[in-house]
């Protein structure tokens, strides 16, 4: 039954091939994806042209399912358009058209079509409303899919952006955090500390969370376990940058932090500079920058 | 069935574990560890774990009773050398070893535990 349907269809599509797609096109056309400057009219066209020709091949063999094998060449196709489109940014919308502009001009030649029963062309119709709607949730499917790809590969690369670890001093080594600390990116900032500590055979790690915009119980167990993890190589830890409101934060939360923790990036320099035999002092004569001792008149001192 | 060496270096024992190390072995390791700390009356217990790569709930909980262990016959123990991976993971089971000390390499384990054996030795002349 449905397979008679189909085939018929296919038949109609194959026939009029030539004039459906003018038809589609200028559907496709009236939804304004030319003016975006995305595609041209000419990549629409061979799009438009190649779609139609694998729908119809697929509706020659494959019934109103689009599972079946025949359909397989129409919906990778459609896959890759829709994977394109998704990145080229064009709306959902703009997408799903290209699926759905295709109902129209496919009902109007079955109208057109005398030898056709109005009781054959309805189940005509029922049967194409099956298969586009299906494939344009596959369209849909595969647009979200692609996006996702993209918000995801964002969030490795910011992952990987904002956790640098820089080495301060001989054995002593900062990880300024920017952002939320998940239990994702705490594992990255985790491996990537540690890595560090082993090269730089650091003694003190220092970590800046001055750019957290927010502590919470789980927030400050990844620090707990990072400083942990630290001491477990060998290296003591100092959690530097707590700001007001993050103190009383973890306070209210009744977390204990039980690390060394200070104000500033620069106390806890001085800490680690203390911890390991060394001092910043100040110069006692003032140098010009050829190594010259400055001449009274011109010192200001 | 092979033992892990436990060599003395002073008042020091030094073990240092080259192969990957299965229950039997962990087992073995502190009961002749212990035995070694009162036959040597040794001050200091160095660890290098250095070549462990993999390691369980079970040689965590080696590592810290040995520590235990240790202290009960007065001697410290450092573990030096812990991979980062082998962190992670001892973090990751909730094994945080407080009561070990730990260093980076064997270098600073020694200078750690020279610096005991000195505080000892200024408190024998009092």
């Amino acid at each position: 039954m449905a397979a008679n349907e189909t085939t018929t269809l296919a038949a109609l599509v194959g026939d009029n091939e030539k004039q459906i797609v003018p038809e589609w096109l200028e559907l496709q056309k009236r939804t304004g994806v030319l003016q975006t400057g995305r595609i041209t009219e000419a990549e629409l066209t061979s799009q438009s042209t190649e779609f139609l020709h694998l729908l119809r091949n697929g509706l020659a063999n494959g019934g109103v399912e689009i599972s079946n094998t025949a359909y397989t060449p129409a919906r990778d196709f459609l896959s890759n358009l829709s994977r394109s489109r998704a990145l080229q940014g064009f709306s959902p919308t703009e997408t799903a058209t290209f699926v759905f502009s295709l109902k129209q001009p496919l009902f109007n030649w079955l109208n057109r079509d005398k030898s056709v029963t109005p009781a054959d062309a309805a189940k005509i119709i029922w049967a194409v409303t099956i298969l586009l709607d299906g494939l344009g949730l596959l369209t849909f499917d595969t647009f979200q899919k692609s996006r996702e790809e993209v918000i995801l590969r964002q969030q490795r690369e910011i992952t990987e952006l904002s956790t640098p670890v820089v080495k301060l001093w001989q054995g002593v080594l900062a990880l300024p955090v920017i952002g939320t600390l998940d239990s994702e990116r705490t594992q990255v900032v985790m491996e990537n500390l540690l890595q560090h500590i082993v090269d730089e055979s650091a003694e003190i790690a220092i970590i800046d969370i001055t750019g957290v915009p927010t502590v919470d119980t789980l927030t400050a167990q990844h620090l707990l376990k990072t400083v942990s993890a630290a001491r477990l190589m060998g290296a003591d830890c100092i959690i530097s940058g707590i700001r007001p409101q993050i103190a009383q934060t973890i306070v209210h939360l009744g977390v204990d932090l039980n690390v060394v923790s200070k104000a500033t990036l620069a106390d806890a320099f001085a800490v680690a500079l203390r911890r390991t035999n060394r001092a910043v002092v100040k110069l006692k004569t003032a140098k010009t920058y050829n190594g010259q001792p400055k001449a009274p008149a011109e010192g200001g001192e | 069935m092979d033992r892990i060496p436990i060599l003395k270096l002073g008042d020091a024992l030094l073990v240092t574990i080259q192969v990957d190390m299965h229950d039997r072995l962990a087992t073995a390791l502190e009961e002749d560890l212990t035995t070694k700390i009162v036959d040597f009356g040794a001050k200091g217990v160095l660890i290098d774990i250095s070549a462990l790569e993999i390691v369980d709930s079970f040689i965590g909980r080696m590592l810290d009773n040995i520590a235990a262990v240790s202290r009960i016959l007065d001697a410290d123990t450092v573990v030096v050398g812990m991979r980062p991976a082998v962190a992670i993971t001892l973090v990751e089971l909730g094994l945080s070893l407080s009561g070990v000390k730990t260093a980076l390499n064997v270098e600073r384990g020694m200078a750690l535990i020279k610096s005991r054996l000195e505080e000892f030795d200024a408190d024998d002349e009092d």
